[in-house]
Parts: C-alpha cells; sequence; structure tokens
C-alpha cells in the first residue's frame, strides 16, 4: 500500500505573509521503495519531509491528505499524530547525530524513548542488540554517553533507534551531508539494509546530492521551488530527464572523468524564485529555455509512462 | 533593507509586553526626576516645617522627624538616584566592553593578564572595598559615588563580553577584514561590536540597575553622598530615625517603591529585550 | 611562487592545553604560476588549517611559508598588506563571510579604504563594476544589498570580485563550492578556471574529488595533515597509489558507476603508535612494518608522489 500524498500545501506564515514551501504535492511511495528526494536549499524537499511527522508552527497546514497503507494520517493535528510518529512514521534529521542528550546514558535515552510510546524496553532489547550487531556497533554503547562515540558510530545508533519499531515510513533527512565519503557509504548501505531486512517499509530520502540517490535509491523525485518536477525510477531519471530543469541539472553536475580543459560543464542561468509571492504557473518559467505562454497556468503532475511523473507543459 | 530590519525590531519591541510597562515605569521616573524638583517648594535639608507631619496639601509627602519636606527630597533624591545609574553603570558598561573585547580579540598573553585582572575584581568583596574607600573620604558627592561603583561592577560584563567576542573573533567576516588590512582596533569597533549591539544594551540596562541597587546600599549604611540627597540616603536616614516604628511610613515608603519600581522595571525591560532580540523567544 | 616547507601546526587543548592535537604535520609543497592545485581530505585533515595559515590567519607551530622567497610570517606593516595584495582568500560558507548587519558592498569599501584611500569616487565605481562583471555578475542587480537578500552563489561571487579589486597572484579557495547549489556550483568553478587561464593561482581545497577532478591541474591529497600522495590530477585519479586515495576513489558517490563490491572496513586495534603510517589502523595492505615506520613521501613517476611504504 504505501504512502500517498494527494494535493498538500504546505506554508509557512511569516511576518510579510505566507511563505508558499509545499504547493499541491501529489505523489505516491509504495512499500519497500526507496524515494529520491532531491532538490537545491529551498526547494521544498525538507518541508515536505518534516510535514509528513511534525507539522510545527510556523508551518502551516493549508490542504491536502496524506494516507498511509490506506488510513488517513492526521498530519495537521499535532496530538492525534502523536500516535504515528516513531511508531509508524520515523524520522532522521540533519544533525540528529548531534542532537542526542549529552547527559543521558544511550541505553536509558532509548528507555525513556519507548516508554513514551508504551514500549516495554525489556521485551524489545533482544532486538535492539541484534540490530547493534547488524549496525557494527559493540552492545556496549547503551551504557555509554553519546560524547563518547564518533560522529560516524552516533549516526548508526541514532538510525537504529528511529528504526527500532518497524515504522512503515522512514524519512532521512540530509543525513549524509555532514560526513565523510566513507562514512556516507556506510551510512547508505544501511538504509538499503534496512529495507532489506524489513525494518522500514518505505523510505524518503532526503538529499541534495544526485549521485547519492543513484547509489541506493530505487526512484528519484526532484522538485523545485515548492512545486514538484519530475518523479520516475533513478536509471530513467537521470539518463533521459524529461523536465528542462532535471535536464539542466543533471548536465551541471561534474562527474569523475569530467575535466574543465575537456568539456565546460553549464549551470543554470538566474536563480530561484523568492516563495513569499513567486510567480504563478510553472516556478521554473523564468529560467526555463522552452517556456512558452501556456507554462502560466500550473503544470499537473502528469503520468507520461509508467512510473514516471513529470509537471511540464511541454511534454503533455 | 536596514529600515525593514529596524521596523522589524521595532514591531517586536512595541509588541512585547514586559518592554512596554518596564519602559513605561522608567519613563515614568525619568519624567518625575526631571520635572519633580521644580515643584519643590523647599530646600531637601532645610528644616522648613512641623516635624513628622503626616501628608498634607502643604507637605505633599509629609515631613520627617525634623520637619524637613519629604516630596523636595525624594524629587532631588530621584534625580540623584538616575544620575548615579546612568554614569555608574555607563562606566560600568565602557571598562566592561573594552577589556572584554580587547581579551577576547587579542587572546593569548594579554588575555591571560586581563582575565586575571578581572578575576582578582571579581572576587573582591565590592562592598567591603567600597565601605573601606568610602569611609576615608570625608566629603563624597554623587559623581564619586558613581565612579566607585562603575569601578567595580565591570567584571562580570567583561567576562561575557569577552566570551562572545570570542566566539565573533573566528567568524568568516572577521577573517575577511583581517585579510583586508584593517586594525585590530577597526576590526573590534566596526566589525566585532556592532554584532553584540543587543548584547551591550541589555549589558547597559543590567549595570545601570545594579547601580542604583549598590549605590541604595551604600547610602543605606550611612556612606552615602555627604552632600545632596539620594534615594538610599532618605531610607538611611528613615530607619534611622525608626520612622516604621514611629508609623511615619509616609518617609520610608516614597524612596523603598521608586528603587523597587526602578530596579524590577529595568529586569523585566531585560527580560523584554532578550524575547525581542532572541527571534527564538519571539512569540508571533 | 608559493612554498610549504615542513609546515606544522599543533593546537594545544584541554585543562592547561595538555593535550597535544596535531592538525597539520611536516607538509610540504609549492604553487606554481597558473595553476589550480587541489588540496583534498575529509573533515579533520587540515586542510583548512593549511589555508589559514597561508592567509596568515594563524601562525605554524614550525616550518616556513615563503610567497616569492620571503617567509610571510616574517613581513610587517606595510608589508603584510602588500601581501595581502597578492593573495586572498574566499571561505566556505558565503553568508558568514559578511557581517550580516551591514551592506553587502561593504567587503569592497573595506578594500578602498585601506588600499586604495586617494582614488576617486567615480573611478573606483568603475572598478567595482569592472570586477562584477568580470565574475559575471550585473552590478545594478547586485549593489546596495544585504546579504541575506542575495544568494550564496552572487555572494561567493562578490567575494571573488573583492580579491580581483587587488592585483592578486594568489587565491585560497577554501571549499567554496559546497554551500552552493548544484545549478550554480558550476559556474562558480568555471569562473576559477577562467581565473587561472587570465594568471592567477588557485589553491582549492575540498573535499569532493569530483569538483577536484573537474578545475585541478594538480591534485594533493591529505590524511590526518599529512601529505599522502601528491600529483598530476590525471594522475592521481586514473591511478592512485596509496591506499586511502583508493579507498576515497571506491567511496565518492558517482552519478555513471554505482559502489563496487561491497564496503571493506578495517579497524585495526593496535594505534600506529608516533612512529608508524597514520593510516595503518585502516589501511587494506598494510604489513607489519607499517606499524613502526613513518612512510616518506616518495616520488613514484614524474611530479607524482607517494607516502607509502608498500607502494613506493
Amino acid at each position: 500500500m504505501g504512502l500517498r500524498v494527494e494535493n498538500l500545501r504546505v506554508y509557512y506564515r511569516t511576518l510579510s505573509g505566507y511563505v508558499r514551501a509545499l504547493e499541491g504535492a501529489t505523489f505516491a511511495v509504495s512499500d519497500g521503495e526507496i524515494m529520491g528526494l532531491a532538490g537545491e536549499s529551498g526547494c521544498g524537499k525538507t518541508t515536505l519531509g518534516h510535514s509528513l511527522i511534525y507539522l510545527k508552527p510556523p508551518m502551516t497546514y493549508m490542504e491536502g491528505r496524506v494516507l498511509l497503507d490506506g488510513q488517513e494520517v492526521p498530519i495537521w493535528d499535532m496530538k492525534r499524530m502523536s500516535e504515528f510518529r516513531f511508531r509508524r512514521i520515523s524520522l532522521i534529521p540533519q544533525y540528529a547525530m548531534n542532537a542526542l542528550n549529552p547527559t543521558r546514558k544511550i541505553g536509558r535515552m532509548i528507555a525513556d524513548l519507548l516508554a513514551a510510546h508504551g514500549v516495554d524496553f525489556r521485551e524489545i532489547l533482544p532486538e535492539l542488540k541484534r540490530r547493534l550487531d547488524l549496525v557494527q556497533l559493540s552492545h556496549e554503547v547503551l551504557n555509554m554517553y553519546p560524547i563518547e562515540l564518533s560522529g560516524g558510530m552516533r549516526q548508526r545508533v541514532v538510525m537504529v533507534i528511529s528504526t527500532l519499531l518497524n515504522p512503515a515510513l522512514l524519512i532521512a533527512d540530509e543525513i549524509t551531508s555532514a560526513l565523510d565519503v566513507s562514512t556516507q557509504r556506510a551510512v547508505c548501505e544501511m538504509i538499503v539494509e534496512f529495507r532489506n531486512r524489513g525494518f522500514v517499509r518505505s523510505t524518503i530520502f532526503i538529499t541534495h546530492d544526485m549521485s547519492i540517490l543513484y547509489q541506493i535509491a530505487d526512484t528519484i523525485m526532484v522538485m523545485y521551488a515548492g512545486q514538484l518536477v519530475e518523479k520516475a525510477p533513478t536509471e530513467v531519471i537521470l539518463r533521459s530527464p524529461h523536465h528542462p530543469y532535471t535536464r539542466m541539472l543533471i548536465a551541471s553536475l561534474p562527474r569523475v572523468g569530467v575535466r574543465h580543459r575537456q568539456e565546460r560543464l553549464q549551470g543554470i542561468p538566474g536563480a530561484p524564485p523568492r516563495l513569499l509571492d513567486p510567480l504563478p504557473g510553472c516556478r521554473f518559467r523564468d529560467r526555463c529555455p522552452v517556456a512558452f505562454a501556456r507554462c502560466a497556468e500550473v503544470p499537473p503532475f502528469v503520468e507520461i509512462e509508467p512510473g514516471h511523473f513529470v509537471a511540464c507543459w511541454q511534454e503533455i | 533593507m536596514r529600515a525593514k530590519i529596524r521596523h522589524e525590531f521595532l514591531y517586536f519591541a512595541l509588541r512585547n509586553a514586559k518592554l512596554r510597562i518596564g519602559l513605561s515605569i522608567l519613563l515614568l521616573f525619568a519624567a518625575a526626576a526631571l520635572v519633580g524638583p521644580m515643584f519643590a517648594r523647599y530646600d531637601p535639608n532645610a528644616y522648613v516645617g512641623p516635624p513628622a507631619h503626616p501628608p498634607s496639601p502643604e507637605y505633599w509627602f509629609g515631613t520627617t522627624t525634623f520637619g524637613q519636606d519629604v516630596y523636595s527630597q525624594f524629587a532631588h533624591g530621584l534625580r540623584s538616584t538616575l544620575v548615579v545609574g546612568l554614569i555608574g553603570g555607563g562606566i560600568g558598561t565602557m571598562l566592561g566592553v573594552l577589556i572584554g573585547l580587547v581579551a577576547g580579540y587579542r587572546g593569548g598573553l594579554l588575555d591571560e593578564i586581563l582575565n586575571m585582572f578581572t578575576n582578582i575584581v571579581l572576587i573582591l568583596p565590592t562592598l567591603a572595598i567600597l565601605i573601606i574607600i568610602a569611609a576615608y573620604l570625608t566629603v563624597r558627592g554623587i559623581l564619586v559615588e558613581s565612579i566607585f561603583i562603575g569601578c567595580t561592577a565591570w567584571p562580570w560584563a567583561a567576562r561575557a563580553i569577552r566570551a562572545q567576542t570570542f566566539s565573533l573573533r573566528v567568524r568568516e567576516f572577521v577573517d575577511l577584514a583581517r585579510m583586508s588590512g584593517r586594525s585590530p582596533l577597526k576590526i573590534m569597533l566596526t566589525e566585532i561590536a556592532p554584532n553584540m549591539m543587543s548584547y551591550l544594551f541589555m549589558t547597559f540596562i543590567l549595570q545601570f540597575g545594579g547601580a542604583i541597587l549598590n549605590a541604595a546600599t551604600l547610602d543605606f549604611i550611612g556612606l552615602g553622598p555627604t552632600q545632596g540627597m539620594s534615594l538610599g540616603l532618605m531610607m538611611n536616614n528613615a530607619v534611622l530615625w525608626a520612622a516604621l516604628q514611629l508609623g511615619m511610613w509616609w518617609w520610608l515608603i516614597p524612596p523603598g517603591a521608586a528603587i523597587t519600581a526602578i530596579v524590577g522595571a529595568l529586569y523585566v525591560m531585560n527580560v523584554g529585550l532578550d524575547e525581542v532580540f532572541n527571534p527564538k523567544l519571539r512569540e508571533l | 611562487m608559493l612554498s610549504l616547507e615542513k609546515v606544522t601546526k599543533i593546537y594545544r587543548t584541554g585543562a592547561l592545553g595538555m593535550r597535544k592535537l596535531t592538525a597539520v604535520f611536516e607538509v610540504s609543497f609549492e604553487i606554481g604560476d597558473k595553476e589550480i592545485v587541489a588540496l583534498i581530505g575529509e573533515s579533520g585533515s587540515g586542510k583548512s588549517t593549511i589555508g589559514k595559515m597561508i592567509l596568515r590567519l594563524i601562525p605554524p607551530t614550525s616550518g616556513t611559508i615563503r610567497f616569492e622567497g620571503i617567509d610571510i610570517f616574517l613581513l610587517k606593516g606595510q608589508a603584510v598588506k602588500d601581501y595581502y595584495r597578492k593573495v586572498q582568500g574566499v571561505f566556505q560558507d558565503p553568508f558568514a563571510s559578511y557581517n550580516p548587519i551591514f551592506k553587502a558592498d561593504r567587503i569592497f569599501t573595506m578594500i578602498r579604504e585601506e588600499f586604495f584611500p586617494g582614488i576617486s569616487r567615480s573611478q573606483w565605481e568603475h572598478k567595482v563594476e569592472e570586477a562584477l562583471r568580470a565574475v559575471g555578475l550585473n552590478p545594478p542587480d547586485v549593489l546596495g544589498k544585504y546579504p541575506h537578500q542575495l544568494s550564496g552563489g552572487q555572494l561567493q561571487r562578490f567575494l571573488i570580485a573583492r580579491a580581483l579589486l587587488l592585483d592578486i597572484r594568489l587565491l585560497v579557495a577554501d571549499e567554496i563550492i559546497s554551500m552552493l547549489d548544484a545549478s550554480t556550483r558550476v559556474d562558480v568553478l568555471n569562473l576559477l578556471a577562467d581565473l587561472r587561464d587570465r594568471g592567477l593561482s588557485i589553491l582549492f581545497i575540498t573535499h569532493d574529488l569530483s569538483l577536484g577532478h573537474y578545475i585541478s591541474d594538480r591534485s594533493i591529497v591529505l590524511y590526518k595533515g599529512r601529505i599522502v600522495e601528491m600529483g598530476p590530477t590525471e594522475r592521481v585519479y586514473a591511478r592512485p597509489l596509496h591506499p586511502y586515495t583508493e579507498m576515497l576513489m571506491a567511496s565518492i558517490p558517482r552519478l555513471d558507476q554505482k559502489w563496487p563490491g561491497q564496503h571493506t572496513r578495517i579497524e585495526r586495534t593496535t594505534s600506529y603508535g608516533s612512529s608508524g603510517c597514520v593510516y595503518y589502523s585502516r589501511c587494506p595492505i598494510a604489513q607489519e612494518i607499517c606499524a613502526r615506520r613513518a612512510p616518506e613521501l616518495v616520488e613514484v613517476e614524474a611530479g607524482h608522489h607517494v607516502a607509502c611504504l608498500m607502494r613506493s
């Protein structure tokens, strides 16, 4: 069944008005799917990820529905969401590894967290130990303080904790961006491993780094300025992107093997719009080389071939 | 955009109830200190009326055991108390900022020395020193008192500002200024200090309140100015001549209430300012 | 043009400075005219410390840094200014490089006040506009604004334009791309390459191997403050010699190739002590001797150096 999001609109309330951070998102993530969510800073990818679990002010729910395994998720209701959080939807935030309470031993912290969600720590301890083995952490860490662990180890601890209750949906927000390449790879491989072992069913992996998504994601969804741009299986979107933004973005990425002296890459001219009062219609149109009159209307996110969605009037 | 930042600041500042209340009380007293003495009909220390007279149309706040006019004392005392706060707090802030900035920015040996100096002044029993110094000076005015207070109150401000400077010093815009060939003094004054404006402002407010309180303490134990009048001195005299026991509430309450209100207002303002400057504490 | 000779930086930490942290150890290399040298390393490798030492922002514990033959830490007064006229830096976080309460152009004003006090207003404006155009910015769009009104890419170009106002010969670019978005970072990279073609040398400090490969002529790989490998970029990437470089090459996520095989993580518990190779505890090909002897940087082929007993 997986996750279904229908026409989700989330704004930020500010002094100068609403920041239109997420505009009418409709998409699905199926069971066992690792969906990469990519885009530049401020494109709304983090807003989308966080709104599915913890929609806190000044984030404001405007409209839309979220369904998990066919059941409505009341994301606008902080209280009712608490039964979903951690148990069924879990989030690893960007700086989680630095956010562990420094005065608590890790085991103690896990016990408290579980108690808050009505789970008995002793009951789950054998499973916890199995999972620590799996990520090559000694059971000793339960008796250690966060400061005694390296950044990579802490990241692994956070990943084990957040998937302990086998959530149906895991949201990983830029969890690799502060890590060294070798640790980065280990963390990514854990995400795949957790999915393969059924610890989590669907995963949304938020990152700005497309090359990481190529390594682990089944599908990639690209956002731009609060709008969904394109979603397709990883190979498809990287080899034959349809939306002009995706195309230009992928063409601008330096890859090992390309050198400036031989091949000069091109960026995308212009800058993303301010989301306080963005252009109506397609928000990429002022930077788009193929924009035409129709782009003043919001393009629908349509399926042009099975599993390949694009929001561009040129493709319809 | 500068205007917008200011505008935003003002918006939050004016919406903040704590700041509004604190500022109103302070302004009220400032106005009273400014115009109050003009309505005082008598010299604050002159014996002008019947002794121990309760408030009346002739003597608004009553008179003391000796027949001095309490209103005149209060009006002049309020003025000098605020002056002590301003000068004492100002000196304390200036010394604290200067020493904190230099120690934090230069670091190394100079920091060690300044830090040692700061710690020494910090652990000195301030009140005892003030008592000794005050006892040796036979003629003491309000100005001298303010300078004493300012010169002993700076250490904690210096420490706080040193810590702030430490964190700002390693910021990249400071590196950029150094690579532009700017002199250290200029960097401290034009790069680091402006980024601590809110901090400096709050330091001043706290020093201001602290100076008033210190002065009141000194006056109260009889080491205040030998000339002139202050709220602390009034309280000292009132207690000395057993105003409370004799039921002369009008002698004791005005100075006591005023000091409490001013210092209280300053601290409330400080909390309010903290909320205004710190976006995380702002209520939308 | 610029040479580092056995430059070491040791930080003292902990109570009373009892614990020593070696950030950079006996690093020697040179930067020639008109070349882009990539300084590659993970966090904590000492790459930024080296950049800051070259910019005279922190002094080395030992060793010398010479610019055109003169020790830069012996410079005094006016000579320091002359040094900054020729050597400038741009840092990682474009927003942190600006004092948030002032307009962004203040970084230009500062240059004018310190280096060109006599210049007329119109001449200066002309010079600024020229520098802004050289970095691909349209002056009316960006002048007179506050840092938060400009994008990261614009701010980074602003900083490069600031350096261009001086007669710079060497630009230290410390992770200047990492905070930029994909669609704008390649333009800043191209700009650096154009500057090189106009005669500038650039020390390009990065943790991103694909960026380093795209732009640099020579690459230096750092591990725990030591140079483990150094050579022409093509050679280092095509034929990495040090096992650490090999591991880096295998771990970078690529767009055209999935990660090869299973990730092998080796952690030897025996520490290398002070005498052995720094990579010993993680090295897949280490022998017993590596725990005892520290490798020297050895030239294996023309210009290609490696510090590994097994590979030299």
